[in-house]
């Protein structure tokens, strides 16, 4: 994978998740691995982001890299009017990687094409964010012991959240049955349904989360936000039906996980967050060993 | 037996885009900027047509096209015929064929789409040509019929 973009889930297949997910496995046990000395990774981050940038710029700190970058574009030459290739070039100069968020769509593909050092897409608007799925992959495969046979309930805005249709895309792979919930407005679109029908996969599509908590090994649940409603009133309809309550729990099974990308709302209340089930802390966790592996990989020190 | 007569004049030297749909006609004539050409133009349109109903044609004299033009001739006029002709005989006549990637013919239909804010060649996938279905290289997204726009 050295040299590699990491830009689309589309980029890597079976075989390379598998190795992220084994080398990220070496990083939880061995956290601090200073391989990549005297290495300069390029942290750009055109849009705000907490969890994301501190969660890279984490890993890079206990491989021992350096970071250079900025956390908004209203501090980098943007604000001028510089072009991202521009931008992106000049980059290049200084850096051994670049880990870029932006919020126009495409753009991290087209840094990639114009940059000479690899780019991994740390998310480009409501596009891709291929990292947040390999962590999602990588607390699947730590809490169920496989990624293989999984039954997985994804609840909430499953039409607009890239986070769901990255996972559904490579969790195809994986022979998994699909328990889609969420308002009609919001279901999965077609495009995105389409990976599981051409693998022949099974799927089920409710409004309400108690019929199918009970059925699966993984919940992924997402946030329905307000502004995608162009009807205040169906808003209010439905926006309780994918809201998770500890009082929809009592059935679960022992080993079932809570998954969540994080920022959460309201769509968890705060009394789940003490059941066995509630994983979306750690997960967040999780997301630093996956970009220590990724980093490494590509940096060609693994 | 008499001869057929035809409608649209022949042309001595250039090329005939015929099997138009009637609808399309006009959409032709404006991608391929025809009202800027200084060019002997001869069209008729809803004219019969064993193939399609009724149809349309072009007819432009001293005129050959360029891969480019011929590929957004494909997507607005997928059933059309092109026909080169030199002095009244035909030299080439083909069936359009959408190539599997096109470049810097059609516009990203999405704002927030990268190519809409920099200075870049627009890609797309085919994914299916009789229906109008481009995905663009950068975003993804899919454009479609009713969402497209030349560059």
């Amino acid at each position: 994978m050295k040299n590699r973009n990491l830009i689309s889930i589309a980029d890597f297949n079976k075989e390379e998740y598998l190795k992220v997910l084994s080398l990220a496995e070496e990083f939880e046990k061995n956290p601090v691995q200073k391989i990549a000395e005297g290495k300069v990774v390029a942290s750009l981050f055109f849009e705000p982001s907490t969890r994301t940038r501190l969660s890279f710029e984490s890993a890079a700190n206990r491989l021992g890299a350096k970071i250079v970058g900025f956390a908004d574009s209203a501090s980098s030459s943007t604000s001028k009017g510089e072009s991202l290739v521009d931008t992106i070039k000049t980059v290049c100069c200084y850096s051994d990687i670049i880990v870029m968020r932006h919020p126009l769509e495409g753009s991290a593909r087209l840094a990639s094409e114009v940059a000479t050092v690899p780019v991994i897409n740390a998310g480009d608007g409501a596009n891709q964010h291929p990292t947040q799925c390999m962590l999602d992959l990588y607390s699947i495969k730590k809490t169920q012991g496989t990624l293989d046979n999984i039954h997985i309930a994804l609840v909430g805005d499953l039409k607009y959240g890239r986070t769901v249709h990255s996972l559904v895309e490579a969790m195809c792979n994986f022979n998994t049955t699909f328990h889609l919930v969420s308002p009609v407005s919001l279901k999965l679109p077609s495009s995105v349904k389409m990976h599981i029908k051409e693998k022949n996969l099974t799927y089920y599509q409710y409004t309400e989360i108690q019929d199918a908590i009970d059925k699966v090994d993984i919940l992924y649940i997402t946030r329905v936000q307000r502004e995608r409603f162009l009807d205040i009133q169906d808003y209010e309809r439905v926006k309780n039906s994918c809201i998770l309550d500890k009082s929809l729990m009592n059935n679960v099974k022992k080993s079932m996980k809570i998954l969540h990308p994080l920022p959460r709302v309201n769509e968890i209340h705060s009394n789940v967050d003490s059941t066995p089930q509630a994983y979306y802390f750690q997960q967040a966790q999780n997301g630093v060993y996956v970009r220590q592996s990724l980093i490494s990989l590509i940096l060609g020190l693994k | 037996m008499s001869k057929k007569e035809l409608i649209v004049s022949a042309i001595e030297n250039g090329t005939v885009i015929d099997h138009i749909t009637s609808d399309k006609l006009f959409q032709v004539i404006k991608i391929l900027n025809l009202e800027n050409c200084t060019n002997q133009i001869l069209f008729g349109t809803n004219l019969n047509s064993s193939k399609l109903g009724t149809k349309a044609i072009i007819k432009i004299q001293n005129k050959y096209f360029e891969r480019y033009e011929i590929n957004k001739i494909a997507i607005v006029a997928p059933t059309a015929t092109l026909i080169k002709i030199a002095s009244y005989e035909v030299i080439e006549k083909f069936n359009l064929n959408l190539p599997h990637e096109i470049e810097g013919i059609v516009k990203c239909f999405n704002p927030k789409c990268i190519t809409n804010h920099e200075q870049v060649m627009q890609k797309f996938t085919v994914l299916d040509a009789n229906q109008i279905k481009l995905q663009c290289h950068y975003c993804q997204k899919i454009t479609k019929e009713e969402t497209l726009n030349f560059l």
